[in-house]
């Protein structure tokens, strides 16, 4: 590994032939019957796609077979000038051939190594020879992810804010060519979320990876994706940008100040104080329990002609 | 006076076996924990047969495919000059079929039980199988590792029945302490009997006593592992 091992790739917004190209069928069994996944998709280097969708709509399905860890029944997937997937010239290159960086929904840290041990671990063995470029790259993304106090501590025992972002950390340790996020941010509470998104963001300035991301949140995809495709039963039913895919859906974003927080039986109620105009909500005490008075807080509001369900 | 000479045999049959056990046991169990063939099942239920089968009727069957008169041992006699019947190299062929349940089992479970995905990180972050064994499954199930080679050991020391049929009971050779036991009541020396019988059980014992103690505190230490 070069010592420009983190080397910035080039300006995301200079135009660029599709870095990655996907295209594959596969038969699904779902709860709902047989159903065919056909997806067809590419993007630019350096850029950010979101996959959206209902749950059992193929999200998931297409990391799994981007990353090589489900077959496809045929298809073709090109990442820069190599091809990863040819079923018709009967080319599947195993997952450890893929520079991938996969951050799986639960995390799957390795409880037997330490945070450190964890991200060393991702590096490629020449690196491990070079031990001071091996020593600088994770001592960097351990500053970045704000983890140095907890380098020699096993994952098991810390937060689940903390093990993602060493998920997040260990994916990019290898510098991937391509960065899957299967719902990097679902196993974590709303503060956690957004302190999350934050990283996340550092992240995305710091490396410029080519990132997809799955989730069914559209404000995490509107701060994270440049594009969106939206899956529908396995078929990509709209795709462009988080604007556009997201143009039947006008949001309204207020951030307000939470005045206090009262118990009324079962639920709380809160104040929030948004430029002059106080707010009244009644919220769960599982969510109140988040909430500080004082605190800024953020609520999006949307129109929902097409019903979410995580 | 006591003769060591069966519980040093036993020790060391039992010692060599668990031995190979856990070299050849890690392989069968990786591949019967992640192969996605359906006749893995088969593979199970033959591996398992030990388990259920009276140790005679494995004996039996051993003795037969042993044998110089057979196909087999004859051709292990001509080619190899390895002879199977009544020494110790074929007590150790035939630990190894009796006991391979007792390693193989608590390995799958170990593997089993393990979240699938630490399989699948490994190989997204570009690791072989082999590292992936080496580095990461074998260190998370060290509490079924411990377990299935403690198991292995004991359940050697305790075999009688196979012994009886293909290694008979040659002191010095084939003559463990399971065959002792029974030579010493069957000539009537009952205290000398005794003696080997005293020591296998607080041995067996013994042995229990830390497979427990183990997996309680690898359960116990399971969350900061």
């Amino acid at each position: 590994m070069t010592p420009d091992h983190f080397q910035k790739r080039t300006d995301p917004e200079a135009p660029v032939p599709p870095f990655l190209s996907f295209h594959a069928t596969k038969m699904l069994h779902t709860a709902q019957g047989p159903q065919l996944f056909d997806v067809r998709f590419d993007l630019p280097q350096g850029q950010t796609l979101a996959i959206h969708g209902l749950s059992g709509s193929g999200k998931t399905t297409l990391l799994r077979i981007l990353a090589g860890l489900s077959p496809a029944d045929s298809g073709h997937i090109r990442v820069g000038n190599e091809t990863w997937l040819d079923t018709q010239r009967r080319i599947d290159l195993p997952t450890r051939h893929r520079s991938i960086g996969f951050v799986f929904q639960d995390f799957a840290l390795f409880p037997n190594l330490t945070v450190r041990g964890n991200l060393e671990y991702a590096l490629p063995p020449d690196t491990k020879k070079a031990a001071k470029a091996a020593t600088t790259i994770i001592d960097e993304l351990l500053e970045l992810m704000e983890l140095e106090a907890l380098q020699h501590r096993r994952p098991a025992l810390l937060s689940g804010g903390q093990q993602q972002r060493i998920a997040i950390a260990r994916a990019i340790a290898r510098n991937p060519r391509l960065l899957l996020l299967d719902e990097p941010l679902s196993a974590l509470d709303d503060e956690m979320r957004h302190k999350l998104l934050d990283y996340l963001l550092k992240i995305q300035r710091h490396y410029h990876l080519t990132t997809l991301l799955v989730s069914h949140h559209v404000t995490d995809i509107f701060r994270l994706a440049t594009n969106v495709i939206r899956l529908e039963k396995g078929r990509v039913e709209r795709s462009g940008t988080s604007a556009e895919v997201f143009a039947d859906k006008p949001q309204i974003t207020l951030t307000g100040t939470i005045l206090d927080l009262t118990p009324a039986g079962d639920t709380f109620l809160v104040r929030i104080d948004f430029a002059g105009t106080i707010l009244q909500l009644d919220i769960s005490a599982e969510k109140a329990a988040t909430l500080r008075p004082g605190r800024e807080i953020t609520i999006t509001m949307q129109q929902s002609s097409h019903p979410e369900r995580p | 006076m006591i003769d060591w000479l069966p519980l040093w045999l036993s020790l060391k049959l039992a010692f060599i076996t668990m031995i190979i056990l856990l070299v050849i046991g890690i392989p069968i169990a990786w591949w019967l924990a992640y192969s996605r063939r359906r006749w893995t099942v088969i593979a199970e239920a033959i591996i398992s047969l030990p388990m259920v089968l009276p140790p005679s009727v494995l004996g039996f069957y051993l003795l037969l495919a042993f044998s110089p008169a057979g196909s087999f041992g004859h051709a292990l006699d001509r080619v190899l000059d390895i002879r199977l019947v009544f020494t110790f190299p074929g007590l150790v062929v035939a630990s190894l079929i009796y006991s391979l349940p007792f390693m193989v089992n608590p390995l799958l479970a170990g593997f089993k039980n393990l979240p699938p995905n630490l399989l699948e990180a490994s190989q997204t972050l570009g690791k072989s199988g082999w590292t992936t064994l080496r580095r990461i499954l074998l260190p998370n199930i060290r509490a079924s590792l411990i377990t299935g080679a403690i198991l292995s050991f004991a359940h050697t020391i305790g075999e009688f029945g196979v012994v009886m049929m293909i290694g008979g009971s040659i002191p010095g050779q084939t003559r463990v302490a399971s065959v002792a036991i029974y030579d010493e009541q069957q000539s009537g020396n009952y205290s000398l009997a005794n003696n080997y019988a005293i020591t296998l059980l607080s041995l067996s014992f013994a042995i229990l006593l830390i497979v427990y103690a183990v997996n309680r505190h690898f359960n116990k230490s399971r969350s900061i592992l």
